[in-house]
């Protein structure tokens, strides 16, 4: 497509500077050689990101793992409360694809793991978005326009971030009663938004001293408009890892909740509830405790890798060298 | 005399700080005519700037403070405004451009989404297809190659010269009655600045906006300006014609402005800058401001009580100084500079 030199080429374009009087034709023949491909920030993020072995890695266990989870209705070759008598506590094995083994009444470990997997990660990304949307709201609102509003806010955040965590969780489990999932995952949300409410926080109070915005400013943009189509963008990459660890960090306190017993309620599948099931008899049947445990650890793991190469992807600068 | 599209009277502008209260501006009064090309000149902190963002409602309050003063915009008083209607004046009827398009321009957004959004926002219910022909069309005006391909990329894919072009773009999109521009080559290296000067011509041109051109810059106000406007200290000191100005300054302010530049033609060894320091604006000097640096004080009582007023040296060319007379057979060397 360049049977131009890269000299005309150069001629042509220092001409187009000129005026804009038969700019027309002039940027005609400059489109045929220069072809300038439109790179976005996300380009160079994922190209950054692919860089990160473990975190690509781990992306693609847990979009396996995650992605059995949620098709455990299918994956699975058992239902949840599938009984068999028969099979009661066999160990681990290839046999009527027995993988994680059975409990005393037969039930197939494998898939009542893989529904535990579906109903903690719907738990944990329904809590990550709830904490994304008001650590967000909080955080752009109390930067944004500082003075008495941010430090009503932020006094707020330093409130809920004294709450000692499992006590609030325990009432909470308590009086808003428990069982239901949702229940869970919105207790959970509303306490674990806190950190990204003053990450978003200190962006945009640093965002709003640019010249950019005070630009959009002087081009009419409203207080939203700037809030939310100037500033919050320049957010997003916090914001992603943010939800991302966060939705490590559900899986696993749902776990202590479920494990505990305030969490999600028999029959209901979840990986902490398994694991509570089978920790009375975990000195015969060691696999029921291991096998949902250790999947809870591969998918926080990889979770948390993912994170790291999210934060060295979208934050460059924020990159350990090593 | 045409009635002017901007009358700002007796703006006074304040901020409060810990060292004490800064008077940046200090009851400035001037008009910008329809279509014309206002220059105003001073050095760093002279209140060149404030007095055209606090116009816009873009000073930060507090510390700053409108102490007192109007700015009537075709006849409505900007200071008085309801804030939604001064929304819709900044970047419509009233636009800007910036000092240093390198971090004006947002650099997550596309140049044209940011370019879009300023038709947007002002013309709603424009439809996507209207906002990018046009804002197409914009960036060809001001004479950026290719742009329909530039249309889509990000700020960080143009250059500083470029930048600027995009930002004019931004600000000329509405069509503007009057265009602040902040400085607007000061962060860009000679060649490119000749090339902005040239869009902002052109700019002009195309929406027959009266430009009001900040800067320190003698030459860009040579350039382009029909009248220059002189602060120092947050007054006024000198005000007239640019051909005037540049011949017969009137104020040894100006004078010393002039002489400290190098010229192409004379054989100079030494430059001749202004003695002194520009004065702390929260302690200002008694009197006029400028007299601990004035060659034409030299101690006279005068200058270190009263405060001098802008008085006319012939036709519309003001000056404050007691003794302006003193300079009437003053020739600059620079005189013939403007076009």
């Amino acid at each position: 497509m360049t049977d131009h030199s890269l000299e005309s080429d150069r001629t042509l374009a220092s001409q187009g500077a000129l005026g804009p009087a038969a700019l027309d034709d002039r940027s005609l023949a400059y489109e045929s050689g220069l072809e300038v491909e439109t790179r976005s920030q996300w380009t160079y993020a994922r190209r950054r990101f692919m860089r990160h072995r473990l975190a690509v890695g781990s992306l693609i266990v847990l979009i396996l793992v995650l992605g059995a989870g949620l098709g455990a209705s299918w994956v699975a070759p058992y239902p949840y409360d599938g009984i068999d008598l028969e099979n009661s506590g066999v160990g681990p094995t290839f046999d009527n694809w027995h993988l994680f083994g059975t409990d005393l009444l037969g039930r197939d470990y494998f898939s009542r793991v893989l529904y535990g997997i579906q109903t903690s990660v719907q738990v944990a990304f329904i809590v990550a978005l709830l904490a994304v949307v008001i650590g967000t709201a909080v955080g752009a609102v109390a930067g944004y326009y500082s003075a008495w509003v941010d430090n009503g806010l932020m006094r707020f955040t330093d409130l809920m971030l004294t709450l000692p965590g499992l006590a609030v969780l325990l009432t909470a489990a308590a009086f808003l009663g428990h069982g239901s999932p949702y229940r869970v995952a919105i207790i959970l949300g509303f306490l674990l938004w806190t950190t990204l409410a003053r990450i978003v926080r200190g962006q945009f109070l640093s965002l709003r001293e640019k010249d950019y915005i005070d630009a959009a400013r002087a081009a009419g943009a409203g207080d939203l408009r700037i809030m939310f189509r100037h500033m919050l963008p320049n957010c997003l990459g916090p914001i992603i890892v943010f939800a991302t660890l966060t939705i490590g960090l559900a899986i696993l306190l749902e776990a202590s909740l479920s494990f505990l017993g305030f969490g999600i309620q028999p029959p209901t599948p979840a990986l902490g509830l398994l694991i509570a099931q089978g920790q009375d008899v975990s000195t015969d049947m060691w696999w029921l405790v291991l096998c949902p445990g250790l999947t809870i650890v591969l998918i926080v793991l990889c979770i948390n890798f993912v994170g790291d190469g999210l934060r060295d992807a979208l934050d460059p600068t924020q990159r350990i060298r090593a | 005399m045409p009635e002017p599209v901007l009358s700002i009277k007796n703006l006074t502008v304040e901020f409060t700080t810990e060292d004490g209260v800064v008077h940046a501006v200090d009851g400035i009064s001037y008009d910008v005519n329809p279509g014309e090309t206002l220059g105003i000149v001073g050095e760093s902190g002279s209140g060149k700037s404030v007095s055209m963002l606090s116009v816009l409602g873009l000073i930060p309050q507090p510390p700053g403070k409108i102490v007192a003063g109007e700015a009537l915009f075709k006849g409505r008083d900007l200071m008085k405004m309801p804030k939604r209607e001064l929304r819709r004046l900044r970047g419509g009827d009233i636009a800007m451009v910036f000092q240093d398009p390198m971090t004006s321009l947002n650099p997550v957004l596309k140049v044209g989404f940011q370019i879009g959004e300023a038709i947007k926002v002002h013309n709603a219910g424009v439809g996507d297809d209207e906002v990018r022909k046009r804002g197409v069309a914009l960036l060809r005006i001001v004479g950026v190659p290719n742009p329909d391909q530039r249309f889509d990329q990000f700020p960080h894919e143009f250059s500083g010269g470029m930048r600027q072009r995009a930002m004019i773009a931004m600000a000329i999109a509405n069509s503007p009655s009057v265009l602040i521009a902040d400085e607007p080559t000061t962060a860009l290296d000679v060649t490119i600045q000749a090339q902005i000067i040239e869009v902002l011509k052109t700019a002009q041109h195309e929406t027959n906006a009266a430009i009001v051109l900040i800067t320190h810059d003698l030459g860009l106000i040579a350039e382009l300006a029909d009248r220059v406007i002189v602060m120092y200290a947050g007054r006024v000191v000198e005000s007239g014609d640019v051909h005037t100005i540049f011949a017969n300054p009137r104020h040894p302010y100006t004078i010393g402005l002039m002489e400290s530049l190098p010229t192409l033609t004379a054989e100079e060894d030494q430059l001749r800058p202004i003695p002194g320091q520009p004065p702390s604006l929260i302690r200002r000097p008694p009197g006029c401001a400028f007299h601990p640096r004035c060659f034409l004080s030299s101690g006279r009582e005068r200058c270190r009580t009263d405060v001098p007023e802008l008085r006319g040296a012939g036709g519309d060319h003001l000056s404050a100084c007691h003794f302006l007379e003193e300079l009437e057979g003053y020739h600059s060397k620079l005189a013939g500079a403007a076009v």
